[in-house]
């Protein structure tokens, strides 16, 4: 077991470096760079003099290097957590992303919760209740949910927050806990803002996840195990939820690491712009979209080591829920 | 350890069979399955009973409704069927006294009448009636160790009596108590030894993949025979194992019987594995009992039609004769759309025209219990 979670890791570094330097590649693939961009700019303002300055710019950002050059520094400072500079910006990478990292971190686990806990027993609900009305309503509900983009929810919601409600929807604090150092009040404000967000967030890995429930508990509850369980005389309810939702939710564990968690990381990006919310998502939209190369390349090796931690806990969960793969 | 065995009023050995008490009885059964195309009556009249230690073997076609029987007894018939007419009286003496100490007198309870999840048919689901089943590659839950699911059974049925220090007189008033986690264990080690499962104490923590097929129907063996049932309903239990495997669980099914004194409805395709089980045989067609017989009569003089065609498909080991292995005609009917008359009309070689496609068969007493419904043996 040891064994094989040192051999998952050392994957998992591969893959990381894999991923940052074909996201470099493909930032870098556009021509010109970000301060190509900016002396545009400058010079449709008619500003000669920063021709010079954008020298000196580039030779301080190392833009006049080979791309090759430029990566390598690049990861090995990444190595010791110096991040890189933020063109936008002008401030270090590190600076801009730290507190939203975390942020981020506690969306996706919220989201991912909120997915998990109503997800499941609806699952179930919809396939123990198989075309009862309840089982009917669930299934609309999820098909909504399923088509509806978060970002489009998120919308609809904060309109009816504003305007209906004359509900503060927008951010993770409070104001007047914006800059306060970090208290338990403040982690209490944190939570109130943080569910709804969340739960927009899981809207869409919900409405699919019910419906997978739904059908793997289907066809386990046609398993002679479930039968003969029942012929036990265990209550039906033991029978449901330690036999076959035990079983049901086997492929569920690999979808949550492989499809669940990377859509809530890239989903909630949008939510995020819409909500305001001061995770990597926005920033990440921001710098690729203005070539801003070192927190564009911080941000994708942040959220890649965060689907690969994501996956690696699914699999380490399933290999405790199920004896069958677990590895000798 | 202490013998874990419940005191269990074992009904002494009757001198003749036939004076054994009745455990089962079930009375113009019918259950219907209400699909989109119709109704498909799954059981349709079927009655018989099964006296304590004594083996049943319900015999017949794949979907002649057999196991419809089996899980009706137990109220466990699949959506959408359901139990339309008839009873199955059990004639139940609880085990174990209950809360003022008193055990019970027989009590014949209706299984028909018991709401399908109640607490009074998981008691006796399981505890007085176990049933194994046709697969055992898949009957155990993936997931757990044969000694979870044999804990299971044993924790939820098992009561150990109370052992009262200094009063070993006759006491009449026994008082019981749950097993605990060790003695469940214990015993289902002994359960595993006691089916020819080798190293028990290692095996009990295996997982299903962990064993072979023959293993595993041994393991739901002993899972339903931890709980010391009345009787055991065993739904084609040897259909999916190989014949050296097969001899071997029928030989344990056979030797646990004996010392338990329990009552088995063995239900099977297979007509060499009935008539060495059975004591009496329920032949079905097409949710139809068309005859019942002690085994030896039903072997040397079948009577219906159906039974004979049975019989005489049955493939025999000996010198080459070249005579082609004899097959019924024609198909099984839809269940949907049933032959008039007797079921097995057109499929029957004694076919009587005007007669068999017209009238339903009663069910007609032909010898000493040797019964048939068909209108060759009607007036």
């Amino acid at each position: 077991m040891l064994n094989y979670l040192i051999r998952r890791i050392g994957y998992a570094l591969i893959m990381v470096v894999l991923v940052s330097f074909v996201s470099f590649v493909i930032i870098e693939l556009p021509p010109g760079d970000y301060l190509t961009q900016k002396i545009e700019q400058l010079r449709a303002r008619g500003d000669r003099s920063a021709e010079q300055q954008v020298e000196m710019l580039r030779a301080r950002y190392g833009l006049d290097k080979p791309f090759l050059e430029r990566y390598i520094n690049w990861a090995v400072n990444f190595v010791r957590g110096d991040f890189g500079e933020s063109f936008e910006f002008e401030r270090p990478v590190s600076e801009i992303l730290g507190a939203r990292l975390g942020y981020t971190v506690i969306l996706a686990l919220a989201t991912t919760l909120i997915t998990w806990f109503l997800a499941i027993p609806l699952g179930v609900l919809s396939a123990v209740r198989q075309y009862s009305l309840t089982d009917q309503v669930i299934s609309v509900i999820s098909f909504i949910g399923l088509g509806m983009p978060g970002f489009l929810l998120a919308l609809i919601i904060m309109y009816f927050a504003i305007i209906v409600f004359n509900l503060e929807v927008t951010g993770l604090f409070s104001p007047e806990f914006q800059d306060a150092p970090w208290s338990f009040a403040k982690f209490l404000d944190l939570l109130n803002h943080l569910w709804l967000p969340a739960l927009i967030a899981a809207v869409t890995g919900i409405g699919g996840l019910v419906r997978i429930m739904r059908g793997n508990l289907l066809d386990t509850l046609g398993q002679p195990f479930v039968e003969s369980a029942r012929a036990r005389g265990l209550k039906n309810r033991t029978v449901i939820w330690k036999h076959a939702v035990r079983i049901a939710i086997n492929p569920l564990i690999t979808i949550l690491g492989s499809e669940v968690f990377p859509s809530i990381v890239v989903g909630s990006a949008l939510v995020s712009i819409v909500l305001n919310l001061p995770t990597i998502g926005p920033v990440f939209v921001d710098s690729l979209r203005k070539l801003d190369m070192y927190l564009a390349g911080t941000c994708i090796v942040f959220l890649t080591i965060m689907l690969l931690i994501g996956n690696l806990v699914a699999d380490l969960l399933l290999a405790w829920v199920d004896p069958r793969i677990r590895l000798e | 350890m202490e013998n874990l065995s419940p005191q269990v009023p074992v009904a002494t050995a009757a001198p003749s069979a036939d004076a054994r008490q009745t455990l089962i009885e079930v009375r113009d059964l019918k259950v219907e399955f209400d699909i989109r195309g119709g109704v498909v009556k799954a059981v349709d009249g079927l009655t018989f009973d099964i006296r304590r230690g004594q083996t049943v073997g319900i015999i017949g076609e794949s979907g002649c409704g057999k196991s419809v029987t089996a899980r009706a007894i137990l109220r466990m018939v699949p959506k959408p069927g359901k139990i339309t007419g008839g009873e199955i009286l059990y004639y139940r003496y609880s085990r174990y006294p209950d809360k003022s100490g008193k055990t019970k007198e027989i009590e014949v309870i209706d299984m028909t009448k018991l709401d399908p999840d109640g607490e009074l048919v998981r008691q006796i689901r399981g505890g007085e009636i176990a049933m194994i089943f046709q697969e055992p590659m898949s009957s155990l839950t993936p997931v757990y160790t044969a000694g979870t699911h044999l804990n299971e059974a044993i924790t939820l049925h098992r009561l150990l009596p109370i052992k009262k220090l200094g009063d070993q007189m006759a006491e009449k008033i026994m008082q019981y108590r749950p097993v605990t986690k060790e003695e469940a264990r214990e015993i289902a080690v002994q359960m595993l030894r006691r089916v020819g499962i080798p190293k028990p104490e290692q095996r009990v923590d295996s997982y299903p993949h962990q064993l072979s097929g023959g293993q595993r129907q041994r393991v739901m063996i002993a899972i339903a025979l931890s709980t010391e049932p009345y009787m055991l309903i065993a739904d084609e239990p040897t259909t999916a194992l190989d014949v050296s495997i097969e001899a071997q669980i029928l030989d344990i099914m056979r030797e646990l019987q004996k010392t338990a004194n329990m009552a088995i409805m063995f239900i099977t395709h297979n007509l060499g594995v009935i008539a060495s089980m059975a004591e009496e045989i329920v032949v079905m067609y097409m949710g139809k009992q068309v005859e019942r017989a002690k085994v030896v009569d039903l072997f040397y003089n079948p009577k219906h039609p159906y039974t004979k065609a049975l019989l005489q498909s049955v493939p025999k080991l000996g010198p080459k004769t070249g005579a082609r292995l004899a097959s019924i005609e024609g198909m099984v009917p839809d269940p949907l759309h049933l032959p008039t008359g007797c079921v097995f009309h057109p499929r029957c070689p004694a076919f009587m025209a005007g007669k068999c496609d017209k009238l339903i068969p009663n069910w007609t007493k032909v010898g000493e219990n040797h019964w048939v419904r068909c209108l060759l043996y009607e007036e």
